[in-house]
């Protein structure tokens, strides 16, 4: 199935590769380097790059790209699921899957992709076996290692691959029993013109940070389970009980992971936590346009909006910007047209805003084209979507757990079309 | 040093000479430079080894060449420490290809490995030895496969089966070998074996579709519980071979939807389509009946909708799309629109296969047409695929919500995709009447955009508008000859031109004033504007040679003698055409008719038309073209292959034995025993990973296959207890089943029984603790006599608790074994918790070293210790052993005097015939029965567990109820023992 991969930094750098089948020489990678050429951003390369002999499949995660050659028919999204199941392992081992976390772990790097993939099919990818198999580096570990020698390859060889949790380690230990659930749901929206809502979607996920000792066996249950329209789970979560009870019922693995993710049912009218109001004009045969923005809070319940971020693509003719906020600070990249504000919180007193003038080339038309307001806010404690956690139990352990759910609705995909 | 030397020998040596030695001083130095590394892997010490190997791996992982270090790092392939070994590993792969010769040294080491007693060592020693790439070890690695093959753990025979693609690779002629070992493991009944062989089999001989046949009913129900990415493949395998085997579930409405299509379109409620099912039904000629095999790969799939793998969820919707009747495919939707808020390139593929759907049925996304709505933030390619899914879903009832969005798409700053856009309301405006004039508008006054890439793409949208009705259009195209002042686009200015001439009659004065700018610049247009420029100018001068003889005649010159062949072509073959001379051939006369013909207006229509020839979600979809070993998907069946293949046999002798069980009784009404012995493997796979492997094991080893005579019904029941079980195998403090359920598993179930041990009568419950001493809490246990899997030499014991206390038992546990030497305990894990009135079974392992001295040991739960004692028949600690008739006359010979006991006794009233002898003894000791000629004597054979001493048993009848018992065995004790046992179980 996948043949090789090779990770290529922003400047085009192969700077690691690794074989599962026969050596594929680096040289394909050529084809690659033409598309990204090709493509005016880097998020325009297309994800799957014919060849004449291999196929390239790549995905872009935080700046560096991760191609894997493939010989013949495997389903795209196979390799590209799997590629991001790679990032997110490198995430969970060293912070940051950059360039630099790469290089700086090799080792690791290789020893992780030797077990996840055995001749290009994939073998262990669960967090918890692996971690089993290689422990992490950690700053104690890797001083320890310099001394003594000793190794980052568990002395054991883990179990869980054999056993019906295989997400899960044995012999988990923890002196603190702790269990805390982030409910964080994410508003997608896109407001029109006069400010009525064109979509609005709602999508949650409840990330988990469990650290429970054994093997504890944990049910969630919900106070209003019919909003969630369309869910998810991670492999853990007994799906019949799910459609039976409308209770989730799990052995969590140990650490963090994402429990489930959902889609609130779109019958229901999203509340749309703030309101803003533009106006951006330019006039004809001026070389100036006028910019306002302010925004406000909406239908928030009562909560505070928070780390309120502004950006915009403003037209290519603009040259500059002035402008004065009446909170926070903002930046307008002449090279890329970028204008962003960071508002911090809405106080519903004095309502924040952001005047001024856009002076454009001269001589120029007035750039036919509107730019669009994306907005980026936090309310803290509320599920925007109503959804409320009714309780935790947890079976199979006699220890009483440290229980913590926490709330949270943030901006998604949050448009204004001006 | 190496430079020094080089410096030194280069003062002395002329020119000429220099080159060379620089060339073999460079050599040299090559050879030499991983001097240091060498030394490293030459110590004694680990941490110097590993430190070398860190660095040669970074080497390798940047893309250098090491493999001149070969030799020195393939020394340490035995070295003790793991992680230096895993490097070593990491080299070899890489390297074992161009050093062939060295990568043999290595061999041993991975051939030791193979027999090692610990499953992941000789797992990962499999997998090393089958990813070294050298032909000359091919057999070694098959003998590998096959034994891998056999092996006790479902790890190894997973490994097993990875390497049968790899050992394909490296040498194809081993395909038909290696096509055996897929059939074997495809018999597998573990999970963790299944994705992995079925992916060996779709890269090996994946058109044997008969080996699926036997296997397809367990893959169906084991699919839920493999890991993702093999149940990616086992779906897409299983899509293909449903396509050869069950008929359209859409038969009859294909046929209706030719008369009918749009109506069909417009109308697509789930209820319309009930009702157009049942007339579709009433008309055509006989019903649709799903095969139940069909239903069950579909209900089977449904719930990894849920899946967070993406992938997964792709191959789940390519299976309803391809598969399910009309009517269910629209749950696939809203799993694949919550895949649009994946990681780009997730969207990406996603939509691609989203927008080969909707051509063929959109009524199934309509409700999420707002999910299509493109943000600015969008990547262009994922606005672009978007903008294709809208277009495909545009109706009479949603188009003008979806010209409105695409107004506010025209003003984008992205020209690509506002290009894009204005394509798509064309394609809107063709595709339904009703918009097409406001669309026409629309774009008309797109012309009259700044931006010359807008107003050239608006033109050629135009230009195919207009071809559907040119005679109310005039202005348009007036208003469009102005415009070729200003527009530079080559493609916008071809098409202006040739508007201009299609319909110079509606414009007869603009005409031939354009072709006059258009001489004067004829010289400097592109090749695609020369060309239309000739063919504006032919048409005028056929419709108006008055005014435009002359200038055609001076274009056409100027045509003659230009650079590119093609318009050179073009001017000559116009100018015999329309230009009348004495000797214009026959085709002249029709030159109006050649040029000025009515021209079917162009159909805009979706690249992603007939893209669904090709499996959705594989590689081939997305690039529309076959990649490299791509399986076509096959066209559905005329009339359906038979059913019954996939029906699984009982092997003959099992299928008798089993006549004789449950034959008198029937189906329906199994004995209670039987029940019980189903109950309790069931149970057993709830109970904690040791023991679910242990049944797994049990499962797989037996090789036995549910039973032929399975009736639908218990099909569809098995599968949803297949369900049902997945959720208890975690949720293990439940362990209840309705008793009708357990009814209907026992029949599926049987069969495992009778293959692993003999007939027997019944299983005996022992009483391990008293409700009243446990306080409420009873403990039975029972030999399960099935081999338990973590260690072999240990004997399998059933144990059942049952909480009858008022609250809940927790942390049920063993403690503080009391063993006599030797013997071995292999604990249960630990029970978290089981609520009153439950039960719950476990299996833990003993081994008694082949005596019948008690086990003692603790059983504790969270309050209480209670001491108790497990001692063992003396005919539960052997396993039955299949021997012929000649190895067990053979092996008798072998065990005679000493080790023969022999006593001769009176038969039971009861037992009169053999059939009850051989159920007597098989009650009593787990033996099994050995083929005999004669009819006087009964043989039965076994080995003991701990040391496998075989244990042969001789039965021989007399007249008058006398029989005569001899039992030979190297262990006398267990002999004068189970001839004891026996002894009392027959003469009763």
């Amino acid at each position: 199935m996948i043949h090789s991969l090779f990770l290529v930094n922003a400047s085009g750098d192969i700077f690691l590769e690794k074989h599962w089948k026969s050596v594929v020489s680096r040289s394909v990678c050529d084809y690659f380097f033409e598309a990204v050429e090709r493509a005016t951003e880097p998020e325009n390369v297309p994800p799957v790059i014919p060849t004449p002999h291999h196929c390239l499949i790549n995905v872009l995660r935080q700046r560096v790209y991760f191609v894997a050659v493939i010989q013949s028919e495997v389903p795209p999204l196979f390799v590209i699921e799997f590629l991001h199941r790679v990032v997110d392992t490198f995430q969970d081992y060293f912070g940051v899957c950059t360039e630099a976390a790469v290089k700086d772990n090799v080792v690791v790097v290789y020893e992780l992709l030797e077990e996840m993939l055995d001749n290009g099919f994939p073998l262990a990818t669960e967090s918890n076996i692996l971690k089993e198999l290689i422990k992490p580096p950690t700053i104690l570990r890797t001083v320890v290692n310099t001394i003594t020698g000793s190794t980052n390859v568990g002395e054991q060889l883990p179990t869980g691959q054999l056993s019906v949790v295989p997400w899960r380690r044995t012999g988990v230990k923890y002196t603190n029993n702790e269990a805390y659930f982030d409910v964080v749901e994410e508003i997608d929206a896109i407001i029109d013109k006069s400010g009525s809502t064109i979509t609005a979607e709602i999508q949650g996920v409840i990330d988990a940070c469990v650290k429970l000792t054994g093997m504890p066996d944990l049910t969630l249950s919900f106070m209003n389970p019919r909003l969630l329209d369309d869910v998810s789970f991670h492999p853990c979560v007994r799906f019949k009980r799910w459609e039976a009870e409308r209770i989730l019922s799990f052995v969590p693995p140990d650490g963090n992971f994402r429990l489930l993710s959902y889609h609130v049912s779109s019958q229901n009218l999203v509340a749309i936590p703030v309101y803003v109001k533009h106006n951006i004009s330019f006039r004809e045969g001026s070389s100036q346009g006028r910019f306002e923005l302010t925004l406000g809070p909406k239908q928030t319940m009562g909560k505070a909006v928070e780390s309120v971020l502004v950006s915009s693509q403003l037209p290519r003719g603009v040259l500059n910007a002035n402008l004065s906020p009446s909170q926070g600070t903002y930046t307008f990249d002449p090279v890329t047209k970028l204008l962003s504000w960071d508002v911090g919180k809405i106080n519903p007193q004095k309502l924040p805003s952001l005047k001024g003038s856009m002076s454009l080339q001269t001589g120029a038309s007035k750039p036919d084209e509107n730019p669009t307001i994306n907005l980026q806010f936090k309310i803290q404690q509320l599920a925007v979507s109503g959804l409320k956690v009714n309780r935790l139990d947890m079976y199979g352990e006699k220890y009483k757990p440290f229980k913590g759910i926490k709330y949270m609705t943030k901006a998604g995909k949050f448009q204004v079309r001006t | 040093m190496i430079h020094l030397i080089m410096d030194t020998f280069l003062r002395y040596l002329k020119e000429r000479e220099q080159e060379q030695l620089v060339k073999i001083l460079s050599f040299m130095f090559y050879i030499f430079r991983h001097d240091d590394l060498k030394e490293m892997l030459d110590s004694n010490k680990d941490s110097l080894k590993l430190e070398a190997m860190k660095r040669i791996v970074a080497m390798i992982a940047r893309g250098k060449n090491t493999s001149d270090l070969f030799p020195a790092v393939v020394k340490n392939v035995a070295c003790k420490n793991i992680e230096v070994k895993k490097l070593v590993y990491v080299y070899l792969v890489r390297y074992a290809e161009e050093q062939q010769d060295l990568a043999l040294l290595s061999i041993s080491t991975f051939q030791r490995g193979l027999k090692d007693p610990n499953q992941l060592i000789r797992a990962s020693a499999l997998r090393v030895l089958s990813s070294i790439r050298v032909t000359i070890i091919v057999p070694i690695m098959m003998l590998a496969i096959k034994e891998a093959a056999s092996d006790m753990s479902p790890y190894v025979r997973k490994t097993a089966a990875h390497a049968i693609p790899k050992l394909h690779s490296l040498d194809p002629e081993q395909k038909d070998q290696l096509i055996e070992v897929i059939e074997k493991l495809l018999a597998d009944k573990t999970t963790l074996v299944a994705g992995s062989v079925v992916m060996a089999f779709e890269e090996v001989c994946p058109d044997r579709i008969d080996l699926i046949h036997k296997n397809y009913r367990k893959l169906c129900n084991l699919l839920i519980d493999v890991e993702e990415w093999g149940q990616v493949v086992i779906i897409n395998m299983l899509t293909r071979y449903a396509r050869t085997q069950f008929l359209n579930p859409n038969i009859n409405e294909s046929l209706l939807e030719d008369s009918s299509e749009k109506a069909f379109y417009a109308s697509d409620d789930e209820e319309d389509e009930d009702k157009k099912a049942e007339a579709a039904a009433l008309v055509k000629r006989k019903p649709y009946v799903m095969d139940p095999d069909h239903r069950l790969l579909l209900r089977n799939t449904k719930p990894l909708l849920q899946s967070r793998n993406a992938a997964v969820v792709m191959a789940v919707a390519q299976l309803y799309f391809h598969l399910a009747p009309k009517a269910e495919v629209g749950i696939i939707a809203k799993a694949l629109v919550r895949l649009m808020r994946s990681h780009s390139e997730v969207q990406y593929v996603v939509l691609q296969n989203v927008a080969t759907m909707t051509i063929k049925r959109r009524g199934m996304f309509e409700p999420y047409l707002k999910s299509f709505y493109i943000r600015s933030t969008d990547p262009t390619q994922i606005k672009i695929l978007k903008l294709e899914v809208l277009t495909n879903l545009a109706n009479e009832t949603n188009i003008s919500t979806i010209l409105r969005e695409f107004q506010t798409y025209i003003k984008s700053m992205d020209k690509d995709f506002v290009a894009a856009s204005i394509q798509a309301i064309g394609r809107c405006a063709t595709n339904i009447g009703e918009v097409r004039d406001t669309c026409l508008n629309g774009l008309v006054q797109l012309l009259s955009n700044r931006d010359e890439l807008v107003v050239a793409e608006s033109v050629v949208v135009i230009k195919k508008l207009l071809q559907m009705q040119p005679e109310q259009h005039s202005d348009i195209i007036k208003h469009m000859a102005k415009l070729i002042d200003n527009i530079q686009v080559p493609m916008a200015r071809a098409s202006i031109l040739w508007l201009i001439g299609e319909y110079c009659e509606h414009v007869p004065k603009i005409a031939p004033d354009v072709l006059r700018k258009m001489a004067k610049t004829f010289t400097n247009e592109e090749d695609i504007v020369k060309l239309q420029i000739i063919n504006l100018a032919a048409k005028l001068y056929l419709t108006n040679s008055k005014q435009t003889k002359l200038l055609t005649q001076y274009v056409l010159n100027l045509a003659k003698y230009d650079q590119n062949y093609d318009i050179r072509d073009r001017a000559r073959f116009i100018r015999q055409l329309i230009v009348p001379t004495d000797k214009s051939g026959a085709l002249s006369k029709y030159a109006k008719k050649l040029f000025l013909a009515l021209k079917p207006a162009p159909v805009l229509e979706s690249p992603f038309k007939d893209r669904d020839h090709f499996q959705l979600g594989s590689l081939s979809h997305l690039l529309n073209a076959k990649a490299g070993g791509y399986q076509e998907l096959p066209e559905w069946p005329e009339s359906a292959p038979d059913p019954s293949v996939r029906n699984v046999e009982v092997k003959d002798s099992v299928c008798a034995r089993r006549t004789v069980l449950t034959g008198p009784e029937g189906a329906g009404s199994v004995p209670v025993n039987m029940i019980l012995l189903a109950h309790l493997t069931e149970s057993d796979s709830g109970s904690g990973s040791e023991s679910a492997s242990a049944s797994d094991e049990s499962g797989s080893g037996s090789e036995s296959e549910e039973s032929g005579e399975e009736t639908e019904s218990e099909k569809e029941e098995e599968d949803e207890e297949k369900e049902k079980k997945r959720k208890k195998r975690l949720d293990k403090t439940k362990a209840k089943k309705p008793a009708e359920e357990s009814a209907e598993r026992c029949a599926i179930h049987t069969s495992y029984q009778i293959n692993t041990i003999a007939p027997s009568g019944s299983i005996k419950m022992y009483e391990l603790l008293h409700r009243i001493t446990g306080e409420g809490l009873a403990v039975e246990y029972c030999f399960s006599r099935q081999p338990f899997s973590p260690d072999p030499n240990m004997v399998a014991v059933q144990i059942q608790f049952t909480n009858n206390t008022n609250s809940e038992t927790k942390n049920l546990h063993i403690e503080e074994p009391r063993l006599q030497s030797g013997m071995r305990i292999r604990e249960f894990a630990e029970i978290g918790l089981q609520p009153t009135g439950e039960s719950v079974t476990v299996v833990m392992g003993i081994d008694f070293c082949d005596s019948t001295q008690a086990a003692n040991f603790q059983l504790c739960t969270h309050t209480r210790k209670f001491f108790v004692s497990i001692q063992p028949p003396v005919g539960e600690l052997m396993t039955p052993v299949f021997l012929t008739e000649n190895d067990f006359k053979k092996e008798q010979g072998k065990l005679m005097g000493m080790n023969e006991i022999s006593e001769k006794l009176t038969l039971g009233e009861k037992c009169v015939n053999e059939h009850v002898i051989v159920e007597r003894v098989t009650a009593t000791a787990n033996l099994s029965r050995v083929p005999c000629g004669s009819d006087k004597e009964c043989r039965f054979a076994g080995k003991t567990v701990s040391s496998g001493c075989l244990v042969l048993v001789t039965v021989t009848t007399k007249e008058g109820g006398r029989a005569q018992l001899t039992v030979n065995c190297e262990k006398m004790v267990i002999g004068t023992m189970l001839v004891k046992d026996i002894m009392q179980a027959l003469s009763q």
